[in-house]
């Protein structure tokens, strides 16, 4: 059994969706989350806040410092992410396959090395 | 044993004896690994090969990498253990032998792999060729390859790319991953990117390796599309080079150079592919080249029909380009022309390269030299620039009063 990461790329700078679309989009990966739970490879999934909301913590010098904004000044920025626990890496494609198309972004899949549990 | 005999059992044997390896171990580098110990175990004890060379060295090596394992204490050997701990004590010969080809052909190819490194993979591990023969087959540094290799089996071992032949599901999309890397691998080999027009060796790799997958696939239509496509094609490599070294167009080609053998068993590939009633790409590609290939000239008709089948299977400019040139012929250069001159190509010196030739039959010299320019500009391959400077010359030797 491996760890994934399936991170969503979000383009901030493209148009917000309206109201009926954004519900869609939850209801669309809402189901493939449930999808996930019910074949027992769902961990843990989380949608983001805008990038404008981060704060960045860095370190140097044995102390750190702060600054507003996102990590890399880029229009993709992380929207969210599914983790999940699968055989292999074509399962995790698969799930992939699903986020994309139900959150219309696309979706880094990355493997955890040692994955923590509770 | 001679070291010239002991290098054809190798050369034979080792992608097979790594593809069954990589699945008793779990990794293909530890695979590989255990083959080149087991050989050089061969190389002391063998005065002969014995009658199954890939029975004994996947023993020896099997044998020899789990006393290796037992010593060892990383986590992969650790792995490894675990692994070889469930498997039967012998792996059976016939069907695994095959299965465990098939696992390597669709793992060398994952989609998840990027299309250089599939290449490197597939030429390495099932080819069997060594590093410096496919640098030199594909003109770049012996380094820039074995990175390309190492970086591969990395990416396998640490996303988990898993060693199975897919599902029946996901089958078709990763069978046209394998049959794009066989046909780039051919192409390369047919008309070379760069420098000489034919690279011999990367073809017959590819038609090999295409015979061999549909050995292991007959029921799969489109696998003997490609090789049907291959062998057609491949027949006829006699007449495409003058003895001068010039390119020489189909329509200019000595048809008694052309490989008899090969286009018989072509066009029985290509007929048994009819009979599937299951069409796709390679499949009518291969018949368009059947029908080149079928009487003394070709037929454009048929030649036609067939790439407006084609056209809707695969609706992309480079298609709709050599459909183009089917039209000149039945209906003629005008009406091709402006199917032409809707396509976008960037880049691609032969759209140019064709509108040269159509300009130039409907009289418009002027603008088929320009169109020749553009061609020249962008081909990178030296047989097909002689062709083009040619054509262009004898243009403007007809303009001359």
């Amino acid at each position: 059994m491996k760890t994934y990461l399936l991170a969503v790329q979000f383009d901030e700078s493209a148009p917000a969706p309206s109201d009926q679309e954004f519900r869609e989009q939850m209801a669309r990966t809402g189901q493939v989350t449930t999808e996930m739970r019910s074949a027992g490879s769902w961990v843990f999934v989380g949608g983001l806040v805008a990038s404008s909301a981060t704060t960045v913590v860095r370190p140097g010098a044995g102390t750190t410092t702060m600054t507003d904004g996102p990590f890399a000044e880029t229009k993709e920025q992380l929207g969210g992410f599914w983790v999940i626990r699968c055989d292999d890496l074509d399962e995790a494609l698969a799930w992939a396959e699903k986020c994309a198309l139900a959150c219309g972004s696309p979706i880094e899949v990355r493997p955890f090395q040692d994955a923590q549990w509770v | 044993m001679s070291t010239g005999d002991l290098g054809a059992v190798y050369r034979a044997e080792y992608g097979r004896c790594v593809a069954t390896l990589t699945r008793v171990l779990g990794d293909i580098g530890l695979a590989e690994e255990a083959v080149q110990d087991a050989f050089a175990v061969a190389v002391r004890k063998w005065d002969q090969a014995p009658p199954n060379p890939g029975a004994w060295i996947v023993t020896t090596a099997r044998n020899r990498a789990i006393d290796r394992l037992r010593r060892e204490s990383t986590r992969e050997a650790r792995h490894a253990q675990a692994l070889l701990l469930d498997q039967p004590d012998e792996p059976r010969e016939v069907g695994p032998v095959r299965d465990d080809r098939l696992r390597m052909i669709f793992t060398c190819c994952h989609p998840a792999l990027s299309p250089l490194a599939r290449t490197a993979l597939t030429l390495r591990l099932l080819g069997g060729l060594e590093v410096a023969e496919i640098a030199r087959a594909y003109l770049v540094p012996e380094a820039t390859v074995s990175q390309r290799i190492v970086r591969a089996k990395k990416k396998i071992r640490d996303a988990g790319i898993p060693y199975r032949v897919p599902g029946a599901a996901e089958l078709p999309g990763r069978l046209d991953s394998v049959l794009t890397v066989l046909y780039l691998v051919f192409n390369e080999g047919y008309t070379a990117t760069s420098g000489e027009l034919l690279r011999t060796d990367l073809s017959q790799e590819a038609v090999r390796l295409t015979r061999e997958l549909a050995g292991l696939m007959p029921d799969e239509p489109e696998v003997i599309g490609l090789l049907a496509l291959l062998l057609l094609t491949e027949a006829r490599r006699p007449a495409r080079v003058s003895p001068s070294g010039e390119l020489v167009v189909l329509a200019e080609q000595d048809r008694s150079l052309w490989d008899r053998g090969l286009i018989a068993e072509g066009h029985e590939l290509v007929r048994r592919c009819l009979r599937r009633g299951r069409p796709g790409p390679y499949q009518v590609q291969a018949a368009i080249n059947a029908v080149h290939t079928d009487g003394p000239a070709t037929d454009w008709t048929q030649v036609l029909a067939l790439y407006d089948q084609l056209l809707h299977l695969v609706p992309t400019p480079v298609v709709a380009l050599n459909r183009a040139v089917a039209v000149a012929e039945v209906h003629g250069p005008e009406r091709a022309l402006a199917a032409v001159d809707e396509l976008d190509l960037p880049g691609y010196h032969l759209l140019p390269a064709t509108r040269a030739d159509l300009l130039r039959r409907l009289g418009r010299t002027a603008e088929a030299v320009a169109a020749y320019d553009e061609a020249l500009a962008l081909v990178a391959n030296d047989t097909e620039r002689a062709f083009l400077e040619n054509r262009r010359a004898r243009l403007t030797k007809e303009e001359r009063p």
